[in-house]
């Protein structure tokens, strides 16, 4: 009895010992998105420098601005990853946890596409084709809505195989579902006049919302596992994020979208209607607290990181352009904070 | 007389019949169990095995005075070094484009590897040395006879002219296959032919350490005192009650609970072990208490009345006679319990234990992280090879857990009393 007493005080007094010396480092958390290619500078900059490894969690981009903007001190997150712009009310939320001076730091762009088996017919979709294969309610061309009818991709659009519409992609608590949504079916829902007479949250509703009848599976936060469904099944198509199209490139093709190909060069001009933006966000109040944000900061707007042969493109991160690149560049070197 | 006893005889076979058919689908039952456990780990082993192994090219480095200042050999630049010994190896790529590939074929880290060698070795310096570098993932996976090079070139990774540049030096002896000892003496990384699983393994090591040094001790007193001193009352019912509901309640909870209170109201440090293994401790609790509490109470009441006969007193009673009986069954119930722990993701997310760690940690209040959440990570990455490295640390996880599960057993069979 004495002897487990003994070893119990040791054990705890261990622990004691171990948190005086405990280490400064880089907290980073957010979007799983950009958690890829965070880790990767994070990896470079840790054998780069004489600095600690930063920690990076994958927590998506809401939950990572949750805890970035829940206080200044020096417990919480020095820099938070989103794969969409931060809102005004989580500056407002951050402004009101003594977060005022933010820097905001664009990295690149990341496609979203739609793949199917090497084994079936490539599709070339249009954004209405997504759309009208994918939203809950269609217009019934008469001004009003009804509930989507179309079965097969060919009532769809007569163009497009006489196979059964069957898309697997992300649940609705993904960025990639909320960029799809934004991009992709706001994009083809526009295409019809009717629904600019809408009111703002009825346009949301009937654009964003997805049709849960069975011809839209959701498949999971993992894009591996989509990739495995769609050689499994040559008939359904899946949604995923440009990087997993590219290590696939022998298992899955990507559609075309308004007849641009989910390629490297027609993500980065723009061409390729279904691409977003990605950030990390930086707590200026923490540079010079924590050592090493600067030149964390420097690491990553280096021309050899994010440029257009740095190695973010080895990991599927679609460089900005020159000029873009540059401000923002200059942005991160000059903490400059945001302002919306 | 004589028709109750053909009509019990034919009730007879019917009834052996039945006992017979009941057996043979127990039987089938566990072996289809066995079955798919042998599919599930066969299938795992057979991914997981190429995490063993790894490619290495051989590439001659000049570390003549030329290239290398001797006397300051940290102010050299190895990347540099690395991608001229490229350069000279195949001179003729001169495209921009073919020489960013060409270096793609040795790992990010091979400027690393390089320099390391050149430390640990000075001896090497001053002349043309064959250095074996750690290749790139598509060159590993290419050793590995993985990649499928009949298909057209536009769907696939490594492209003719690398292709070329491997039929060179597997022709000239210099790639080779290595034991891939990196894997469990490094931490996590993005390149997949660096990522090693010891981060994760003594993140989870902490973490248990944390949680067996909480959880035992309290769980044994808790169950003791429960079973042998409490009165049998309202207020113990509702307890008991409690504990059983809290053996139940999802992981998740414990996390959230976690963040709340280790992080939010003491200010423990985010990420940690030590608070990740207070999370588990929590959780693993109630399954300790029950298990504890099971195993007193089939301790004979014999042996109780007769120390209390003897002049015991009721704490003399417990703790020299019951306890040392009841052990076996609360070790076992903490193991068990522990092993539970160990498999648990959810609870660590919500401390920010789900984390990219590149350092092994070095105490209880570092960074850390676990292996299921190893696994977890490394199963959402894009590249092609670290499919290899999740079944291998699907199949570390899965040892550690048979050895706890061992523990449990022999420490059941070696201290265990019948009656």
């Amino acid at each position: 009895m004495t002897m487990k007493l003994t070893a119990t005080a040791a054990v705890m007094s261990a622990l004691v010992a171990g948190a005086a010396a405990a280490q400064e480092r880089i907290s980073i958390v957010g979007s799983s998105t950009v958690f890829p290619f965070s880790t990767t500078v994070a990896e470079h900059f840790g054998k780069a420098t004489d600095f600690a490894t930063p920690v990076v969690e994958s927590t998506g981009s809401g939950g990572g601005l949750k805890l970035f903007c829940a206080g200044a001190g020096l417990d919480t997150p020095d820099i938070t990853n989103a794969s969409r712009r931060i809102k005004a009310s989580e500056v407002a939320t951050c402004a009101e946890n003594g977060v005022t001076e933010i820097t905001e730091v664009k990295i690149g762009y990341d496609g979203i596409v739609m793949a199917n088996s090497r084994e079936a017919v490539p599709f070339e979709l249009t954004l209405r084709d997504i759309f009208l294969a994918l939203a809950a309610n269609v217009p019934d061309g008469n001004g009003g809505t009804m509930p989507n009818p179309n079965a097969t991709w060919a009532d769809v659009n007569p163009a497009l195989p006489e196979i059964r519409i069957e898309v697997m992609g992300p649940p609705p608590t993904s960025g990639t579902r909320d960029a799809f949504s934004e991009l992709a079916m706001e994009g083809g829902c526009d295409t019809f006049e009717m629904v600019e007479a809408m009111e703002k949250a009825d346009y949301k509703a009937f654009c964003h919302t997805i049709r849960e009848d069975g011809a839209y599976i959701e498949a999971g936060e993992n894009d591996n596992l989509i990739v495995q469904k769609l050689t499994a099944n040559p008939n359904a198509l899946g949604i995923f994020g440009y990087s997993f199209l590219e290590q696939n490139a022998d298992l899955v093709q990507g559609s075309t979208v308004d007849g641009v190909a989910p390629e490297f060069e027609a993500i980065a001009s723009g061409d390729y209607p279904v691409s977003r933006s990605l950030y990390f966000y930086v707590k200026n109040a923490h540079v010079g607290q924590v050592p090493g944000i600067e030149e964390f900061l420097a690491e990553f707007t280096a021309e050899d990181t994010w440029g257009e042969y740095g190695y973010l493109t080895e990991k599927g991160l679609i460089p900005m352009g020159e000029e873009e690149m540059e401000q923002f560049a200059d942005d991160a070197a000059n903490l400059t904070p945001l302002s919306m | 007389m004589s028709d109750l006893f053909t009509s019990a005889e034919k009730h007879l076979k019917s009834r052996h019949r039945s006992e017979s058919r009941f057996r043979w689908m127990g039987r089938l039952a566990i072996g289809f169990s066995l079955g798919f456990l042998a599919i599930m780990l066969f299938s795992i082993f057979m991914l997981g095995k190429g995490a063993l192994s790894r490619a290495e090219i051989a590439l001659p480095v000049d570390l003549t005075a030329e290239t290398v200042d001797q006397s300051d050999i940290e102010a050299t630049s190895f990347s540099k070094l690395v991608r001229n010994t490229l350069f000279e190896t195949f001179p003729e790529v001169t495209d921009r484009g073919e020489r960013r590939r060409l270096l793609g074929v040795v790992s990010a880290d091979a400027q690393y590897e390089l320099k390391r060698q050149v430390l640990a070795n000075p001896e090497l310096l001053g002349q043309v040395q064959t250095i074996w570098f750690t290749a790139s993932d598509d060159i590993d996976l290419y050793a590995k006879g993985e990649v499928d090079v009949t298909l057209p070139e536009d769907q696939r990774r490594l492209k003719d002219l690398e292709l070329g540049w491997l039929n060179q030096l597997e022709v000239n002896g210099q790639l080779r296959s290595v034991f891939n000892k990196a894997f469990f003496t490094s931490g996590d990384s993005r390149e997949p032919e660096l990522a090693g699983i010891l981060s994760a393994l003594i993140g989870s090591i902490f973490s248990l350490m944390v949680c067996f040094a909480l959880s035992f001790p309290l769980g044994i007193m808790a169950a003791i005192y429960l079973e042998e001193f409490a009165k049998k009352s309202r207020w113990s019912d509702f307890i008991e009650v409690n504990i059983n509901n809290l053996a139940a309640v999802p992981s998740i909870v414990f996390g959230l609970l976690g963040l709340s209170i280790f992080l939010g109201v003491f200010g423990l440090p985010r990420s940690s072990p030590l608070v990740g293994g207070m999370v588990l401790a929590l959780m693993t609790l109630p399954t300790i208490i029950i298990a504890s509490r099971a195993s007193l109470r089939s301790v004979p009441s014999s042996i109780r009345e007769a120390a209390l006969g003897m002049g015991a007193t009721q704490v003399q009673s417990t703790f020299h006679h019951v306890m040392p009986l009841a052990m076996p069954g609360m070790l076992t119930g903490s193991i068990v319990g522990m092993a539970r722990a160990l498999g648990e993701t959810a609870p660590l997310l919500m401390i920010g234990m789900v984390a990219f760690i590149v350092d092994v940690p070095q105490g209880f209040t570092d960074a850390a992280t676990s292996l299921p959440v190893q696994v977890f990570l490394w199963a959402d990455s894009p590249e092609r090879s670290f499919l290899e490295k999740t079944s291998a640390a699907i199949l570390v996880l899965l040892g550690l857990l048979i050895v706890m599960n061992i523990a449990a057993i022999v420490l059941r069979k070696k201290f265990e009393r019948r009656y």
